[in-house]
């Protein structure tokens, strides 16, 4: 599948913001006093701006922006629709809480916004890998590993730039262990998963084969002797991108590296030193969370990168 | 609406015998042709006449060549368009409404006033029957000539998707495919037609015929017995006359 940056951006940049706003919830509504007023701000906005700075870049994408209005109306059948809904929604607990912080209010109205606030990231997150997972055309994303995998990189990035933004707002934080144990085991639980997955894709058998496709599979083995077309098409463009496959291996170590190994081993330097060195720590955290990013984005390339459409068996195999 | 319709007893479509489809291209040239000027067009090309050419066509036309183990080889000509599935995804995922299945006919339609281009519907097909246009920003699709069918300012005979009047060996023909006793369904019936990737559940209307069993055994691999194979090598006339009279 052609990997479009504006859908990759989106699904990364959002999912962070997603992961942030949904631990800022759960800490607003269960431990509120391990934040001071200033922090839970500035995450706050840092996190509402992420999800809607990927909500936007989502739009570039689309032939006709000016009507994505229109894509909130479909919830009964569409995941995307689902998905633009739940997006939206989280927007409302966000100004809750934020007039909450603000203006000071009622202790149970803040936390009441802040549940509703954690529910509706993990809603969102949800339909956005179930938008993929549910699509039987391409294998690779109709695998039961891809929803808990898009909520498993929220958390990871989530958890280190919740923790990089408290840590710049106050150096001093003494912040929760369990929060900054959370992302060396998420680092952990990913790598776990994406391997796992990277197995089972590499070895499940086709879906569907050209003799399938072409019903021909009864009279014998089907080549493609003629394209219906000598130059691409929005097909061909679209679902048989190939360009990246013959380096698929190198990059699945590098993503590997940058959300699972470097995440694992600065952010538990960082757990270790929390109380001695704030500043080491910070530095750590800066390191984890931008290694995290970077291996997120590679992690989600490779997602469509590497993903076949099964309408290319049409068209014979693909030359990479 | 995306959700789909209750099943509906009129399932228009299209049987394609590949039998003798010679892979003209005229079905889907026919097609860019109306649908050009019809109501869902146009169907815009960019670079035309230029270096990368790229067009949105509602009808592709594929070759293969089948090996078969005890069996002459088989080319066959393909073509490839919507098959108006029952159950199909792409008109489910769509978020706007834009992809609907009409209750009426079965036919699976774009409007193109309501579509945002997101391109979900054409990866939600496995038929690759959706083409995106980049200049209209919106998804396009085969219509099975819906402005034709049910046009009646066109004599009956003419109410044929393009395509199926454009063929010159008659190997696509429309009709109610719900209807056991239509002209289309006894023939899918005769003829054994068939669901491409059925695999995939979205139950296809459009039905396809298989070639038929070969008459000779012209260019199977096996030789002719020795004793009757006669050696016309150096008479061009007599060869022709012996294959002629050997059918």
């Amino acid at each position: 599948m052609h990997p479009a940056l504006s859908v990759i951006f989106f699904t990364v940049v959002s999912g962070c913001g997603y992961g942030v706003l949904c631990l800022l919830g759960i800490s607003l509504a269960f431990d509120a006093a391990s934040l001071s007023r200033t922090q839970a701000l500035v995450v706050l906005g840092a996190g509402a701006a992420m999800a809607a700075a990927g909500l936007t870049s989502s739009t570039l994408h689309l032939g006709q922006p000016l009507r994505a209005w229109r894509a909130f109306s479909q919830w009964r059948s569409s995941w995307l629709s689902r998905e633009g809904i739940a997006a939206l929604a989280s927007f409302v607990p966000i100004a809750v809480v934020g007039a909450c912080l603000w203006f000071g209010c009622a202790d149970a109205t803040l936390r009441i916004a802040a549940m509703l606030l954690a529910a509706l990231t993990v809603v969102t997150v949800g339909c956005t890998a179930q938008i993929y997972a549910t699509l039987k055309t391409i294998p690779a994303w109709h695998d039961a590993r891809v929803l808990p995998g898009y909520w498993l990189f929220a958390l990871l990035g989530g958890a280190l730039w919740w923790q990089l933004l408290c840590r710049i707002v106050d150096p001093a934080w003494a912040s929760p262990r369990w929060l900054l144990a959370l992302a060396p085991l998420a680092a952990i639980a990913s790598t776990l998963l994406k391997h796992g997955y990277w197995r089972a894709v590499d070895t499940a058998p086709a879906a569907a084969t050209i003799e399938s496709a072409t019903g021909l599979g009864l009279f014998g083995a089907v080549h493609s002797a003629e394209r219906p077309h000598t130059e691409a098409n929005y097909l061909t463009n679209e679902m048989g991108y190939v360009l990246a496959r013959k380096h698929a291996a190198r990059l699945r170590a590098l993503a590997l590296i940058l959300f699972g190994a470097l995440p694992l081993l600065l952010g538990t330097i960082a757990l270790w030193l929390d109380d001695g060195s704030p500043v080491t720590a910070l530095l750590c955290v800066v390191g984890a969370t931008a290694a995290a990013t970077a291996g997120i984005f590679v992690e989600r390339w490779l997602f469509f990168a590497e993903a076949k459409h099964v309408v290319m068996l049409f068209y014979g195999p693909q030359r990479d | 609406m995306t959700s789909l319709p209750a099943p509906a007893m009129k399932k228009l479509g299209l049987v394609i015998d590949l039998d003798i489809c010679v892979g003209c291209h005229a079905c889907a040239v026919a097609c860019k042709e109306w649908n050009e000027d019809g109501q869902f067009g146009p169907l815009p090309d960019e670079n035309a006449y230029a270096k990368d050419p790229l067009g949105v066509w509602f009808n592709r036309v594929h070759t293969y060549d089948v090996e078969a183990a005890h069996a002459a080889p088989l080319t066959v000509h393909f073509p490839r368009s919507c098959l108006h599935c029952e159950t199909p995804d792409c008109v489910t995922v769509c978020p706007t409404g834009a992809s609907y299945k009409r209750a009426e006919d079965g036919i699976v339609l774009v409007d193109e006033d309501k579509c945002i281009g997101c391109k979900l519907c054409s990866w939600a097909c496995p038929y690759g029957a959706r083409e995106y246009s980049a200049k209209r920003g919106v998804m396009q699709k085969c219509t099975l000539c819906v402005d034709r069918i049910y046009n009646e300012s066109f004599e009956e005979i003419d109410r044929q998707p393009a395509c199926v009047m454009a063929c010159p060996t008659r190997a696509r023909h429309f009709g109610d495919l719900g209807d056991a006793d239509s002209a289309v369904s006894r023939l899918v019936a005769a003829r054994g037609g068939y669901d491409l990737m059925p695999e995939m559940g979205y139950k296809p209307v459009n039905k396809y015929l298989p070639p038929r069993p070969r008459r000779d055994a012209c260019g199977a691999s096996e030789a002719p017995p020795a004793a009757e194979a006669a050696d016309f090598s150096g008479a061009p006339l007599l060869r022709w006359l012996d294959k002629l009279l050997s059918r």
